[in-house]
């Protein structure tokens, strides 16, 4: 039996989560105090998910650049991916909350979203 | 001179729920007054998620925590001013303030909310020895050089501190492209988040070296290297355990201060363990109608935590104004005058916000808020009314980095006789 230890991340509180495996399956999950727990430790023992923040560059903008996110968790191993993707990217401004900077992001199937307004600069 | 019922001093995450709260509680006469160019205070440089589970039970991006308040405020049309530097609140609560269209400006308010937020411990503080190249940065600023202005600080980068806003920041600079060689604590025990910690330096390989600290800062005009000491148990560099790390870049997350210069220069008394002014039940300083909430009272670990003090804050802002409004048979018929008992902090327990109540006034339910001195495995957080224990709840881990809270209800402490204190402590099994 091959027992992982993890601290959950679904809330600040991080609770220490200890999952039992039994070849590759899942047999027990203990120390979580919540069902985000169980869902976290069951999700990152078999397949890690991570949300990504970043920014991208705004041309006009009053600010040069835009906070964003991917608008889902997507594998982590695709965040460097993800960031590449980001890297070239550039919007024009306006920018508002929750407009979509980029389809489909590394072929992730989850799309960027901003995270702020930005407005044209008055120049 | 202009004059409004409440007048929020900083239009961060504290200042706008303060604000909304007072709204929504019936006081129409409130100004908020914010020195950056923006509402939302530092949760617009904070671009990472994790914000809002509480308040909002979805998890935000810092901004988007920090837009759902300004839509409030807007919604509200509760009036604000930019760009605009409170220099002064007298006790008498005139506000002087200055801004590029106004000019100076003096504001009289019935009542003061105090929401100015903390700073971060700067290098000068530190007493970090060495040269004095560019490229050492508090974690804040290289946060907001990245995330708002679009500039890299640097490229190989050491972190002292684990506060969450260095370990955020290892993150933000290792998927910018950095190499994040190092962060360095010197404590036993991280002051940041355990999710933070996992997720901004395990997930990326980011070592965390415990017990350490920097001593020696090299380069002239620019950061060269750092060279990194164990430290014993008082905090003392250990000979021969010294190593050099070649670095462009140092950031250092040690620590926030409660932004008090307004607060003491007005006379509020302070707390020296929060650096905040004391408060009662009410979220009240010493001075009477002089409220204070958010990172300003004591920094606090969520902003969701907040968001929730603020709003008490404000409704409690509101409640002074309407008793101060009331004839003198009206206020006494509301008996609210009884005494202030005193909180009393012990074995473990750092402090606590509020500081005393009254039972006459306090509401049903009373969250008091605190830290620890150190981490706790399995030990109890417990109350005493006087000597008599009505709390001992178990808790699997207190630590220095995260906030606790207990809730006090008015009818227990009405029912002790002769009640004169409070005792929250840690014990252990």
């Amino acid at each position: 039996m091959e027992k992982r230890s993890l601290t959950c991340i679904g809330c600040p509180l991080g609770c220490a989560v200890s999952v039992e495996l039994e070849d590759g399956q899942i047999i027990n999950v203990a120390g979580n105090t919540c069902k985000r727990g169980d869902d976290y430790a069951r999700k990152e023992v078999t397949r890690p998910m991570r949300i990504v923040t970043s920014t991208v560059s705004v041309k006009g903008g009053d600010i040069p650049v835009v906070s964003v996110k991917t608008e889902h968790d997507i594998p982590k191993e695709k965040i460097m991916d993800i960031m590449k993707c980001l890297a070239s990217l550039c919007v024009p401004a306006p920018v508002h909350i929750g407009d979509v900077v980029l389809e489909n992001a590394a072929q992730t199937g989850v799309n960027i979203v901003a995270t702020k307004d930005v407005a044209v600069k008055i120049s | 001179m202009n004059s409004y019922d409440i007048v929020v001093i900083g239009g961060g995450p504290a200042g706008l729920a303060a604000a909304v709260s007072a709204k929504e509680n019936g006081i129409e006469s409130i100004l908020i007054l914010e020195r950056d160019d923006k509402l939302g205070g530092i949760l617009n440089q904070c671009i990472h998620n994790g914000f809002g589970l509480h308040t909002f039970k979805e998890e935000l991006t810092g901004p988007e925590y920090a837009d759902r308040f300004i839509k409030q405020v807007a919604a509200l049309e509760i009036p604000y001013k930019l760009n605009t530097m409170v220099l002064d609140i007298t006790e008498e609560k005139i506000i002087t303030a200055v801004n590029s269209t106004d000019g100076l400006l003096q504001i009289k308010a019935k009542s003061v909310i105090l929401s100015m937020g903390c700073r971060e411990r700067s290098r000068g503080a530190l007493n970090i020895p060495g040269s004095r190249p560019a490229g050492i940065y508090s974690a804040g600023t290289a946060q907001h050089l990245v995330n708002i202005e679009g500039y890299m600080p640097g490229r190989e980068v050491v972190i002292l501190g684990s506060g969450d806003i260095g370990l955020i920041m290892a993150r933000r600079m290792t998927l910018e492209g950095a190499n994040v060689k190092v962060v360095a604590e010197l404590m036993p025990y991280s002051g940041g988040l355990k999710r933070n910690i996992v997720q901004c330096l395990d997930d990326y390989g980011i070592p965390l070296k415990l017990s350490h600290t920097v001593i020696a800062v090299k380069g002239k005009k620019r950061l060269e290297g750092v060279t990194l000491a164990q430290v014993d148990g008082e905090g003392k560099p250990i000979p021969g355990t010294e190593k050099d790390y070649r670095c462009d870049t140092l950031l250092l997350s040690c620590g926030l201060i409660p932004e008090n210069e307004l607060s003491k220069a007005m006379g509020t008394e302070m707390d020296p363990v929060t650096g905040g002014p004391c408060v009662n039940e009410s979220l009240e300083t010493s001075i009477s109608g002089v409220f204070a909430c958010g990172n300003v009272l004591h920094v606090h670990d969520l902003v969701d935590y907040v968001s929730e003090e603020a709003a008490a804050a404000g409704k409690n802002a509101v409640e002074y104004i309407q008793y101060k409004a009331l004839s003198p048979e009206n206020k006494a018929a509301l008996c609210i005058a009884g005494p202030e008992i005193p909180l009393i902090p012990a074995d473990g327990v750092r402090y606590t916000v509020p500081k005393k109540l009254c039972t006459d006034r306090m509401a049903e339910k009373l969250t008091v808020r605190f830290r620890v001195g150190s981490v706790y495995k399995n030990c109890f957080i417990s109350v005493y009314l006087n000597d008599r224990q009505i709390l001992h709840r178990k808790k699997p881990i207190m630590a220095p980095g995260e906030m606790e809270q207990i809730t006090l209800q008015k009818e227990q402490l009405k029912a002790v006789d002769d009640l004169k204190t409070i005792t929250v402590k840690i014990e252990e099994t």
